[in-house]
């Protein structure tokens, strides 16, 4: 219980080292998943609403890069950035936006598999009625995709999920630099083998906070939502 | 509404159509003509394929063989019919926005939207409900909706399946007022019904169907008064047709 004192009077101080990495935290992760709703959402309605010889292997597939390794990621982004990889050049390794990149690509996948679900299911729903309305095929993606909303939410928040939880990729590709790429659930790590057990506890608890809250406004906003629009 | 066309959908004539699922036969061999004036009402037990060919005059159903053609065109596509189905599916938007919607995919253009929905929702009485979500609306309606959002589409021909399955006197009767007020604006019904009693309130011109084949068809008062085949006499006395 001591630990956990102490690492309440961390947060409730206002610990600067502590608050810079609650703040990266959040930049990488949210950034990550807006980045992959952006590539997932229009990709797994792309393949709700498409039928093409090898749909089924591909939907396979996208179902299993759900549980892709984050380590196996990590490692991939890692050869890719190095400076003798095909992206060096680009100078963004050990940096925030190699952390980003490589949430984007564990994220992407959950949301696009999930999009795919929601919009299949709800275009088994329309499809009859947006065939007798004429309803073209761009005008059909962007209505069920509005139309299926609040359900994507759900989409989003287990993509956010998956990026604030995750350690192991960006551990690889952002090093853990004090200051510079230091986020809670690596910094977690880190205290933990140190045995700086209050420190841990306290990113621990404001990480958990943190999913908590955006949990609780994402469902606020379903359901208000659904209570006035559905 | 004006159903005055440069390329009119009417008439509808299906030609000795056949329509199968896999190995069965939904409808085989239909004939009809679907022309300007009083609705035509489908009349026939369960699984007669009534739904089916209400869908195969919309376009919607390919036939295995024989030929359909709307205003002497084989041209499927046309925003001048509609169809609305015994269960629709709201969109999950208020009423207001389900027509928003189905007069955006009809290519209104954006100003004139406004006016039409509450144009609209005041023909089928739904005005109090604007601004619901579609899917909270009673079964009665949502029905009313549903045909509002047809008509979004100003078609010269509507097809109705079964559009008072399932409701109380009451959404009946403001269902069929309905019908008959577009039928008055010009606008060609097709309906399906099981329900004897309504086919007779509104029906101008009957076609009975049974197992995929059209039994008998003719003027409504010719049919109710003296069918001429032993199937619609049956029907008419209320035997199961099997």
């Amino acid at each position: 219980m001591s630990n956990t004192y102490f690492a309440l009077h961390l947060l409730l101080t206002g610990d600067s080292a502590l608050w810079d990495i609650v703040r990266l935290s959040i930049l990488v992760s949210l950034s990550a998943t807006l980045l992959a709703l952006m590539l997932g959402l229009p990709f797994g309605a792309l393949i709700a609403l498409s039928r093409f010889p090898a749909r089924d292997p591909v939907i396979i597939v996208l179902n299993a890069l759900m549980g892709l390794p984050p380590v196996v990621v990590g490692l991939g982004v890692y050869l890719a950035l190095s400076r003798s990889g095909p992206l060096g050049s680009w100078g963004l390794l050990f940096t925030p936006p190699a952390m980003i990149i490589a949430q984007t690509i564990l994220v992407t996948p959950i949301i696009a598999a999930l999009t795919r679900q929601t919009i299949e299911d709800l275009w088994r729903e329309y499809r009859e009625e947006f065939a007798a309305m004429n309803v073209g095929v761009c005008r059909r993606v962007v209505a069920l995709i509005w139309d299926a909303r609040f359900s994507l939410v759900t989409s989003m928040l287990a993509g956010f999920g998956r990026a604030a939880a995750e350690v192991g990729a960006i551990i690889i590709v952002g090093g853990n630099i004090q200051g510079f790429t230091r986020t809670m659930t690596t910094s977690i790590a880190l205290e933990t083998s140190k045995g700086n057990l209050p420190l841990a506890i306290g990113l621990g608890l404001v990480l958990m906070s943190i999913v908590l809250l955006i949990n609780a406004l994402a469902w606020g906003v379903r359901r208000a939502g659904e209570r006035f629009a559905a | 509404m004006s159903t005055s066309l440069v390329t009119s959908q009417l008439p509808v004539v299906l030609d000795d159509v056949q329509v199968r699922a896999g190995e069965t036969v939904i409808l085989d061999g239909i004939s009809l003509r679907f022309a300007a004036g009083p609705p035509t009402v489908l009349i026939g037990p369960n699984g007669s394929g009534k739904s089916t060919l209400l869908r195969l005059a919309m376009g919607l159903v390919p036939p295995l063989s024989g030929r359909i053609s709307w205003g002497g065109s084989p041209a499927t596509g046309s925003s001048r019919r509609a169809l609305v189905f015994q269960r629709p599916v709201m969109l999950r938007r208020t009423a207001a926005g389900n027509l928003h919607f189905a007069l955006a995919s009809a290519s209104i253009p954006r100003e004139h939207r406004r006016s039409r929905v509450h144009e609209l929702l005041r023909l089928v009485g739904l005005e109090a409900v604007a601004d619901r979500p579609a899917r909270r609306l009673s079964g009665g309606e949502q029905q009313r909706l549903a045909l509002a959002r047809a008509l979004a589409r100003d078609p010269e021909v509507l097809f109705l399946d079964e559009p008072t399955a399932s409701l109380d006197p009451r959404g009946t009767k403001a269902i069929e007022e309905v019908i008959r007020t577009l039928a008055e604006r010009g606008i060609k019904i097709v309906m399906a019904t099981h329900d004897l009693s309504e086919a007779k309130r509104l029906a101008g011109e009957i076609v009975l169907l049974h197992r995929g084949c059209v039994v008998e068809t003719g003027p409504a008062d010719t049919f109710f008064a003296g069918p001429s085949t032993s199937d619609a006499r049956r029907f008419l006395a209320g035997e199961l047709l099997v």
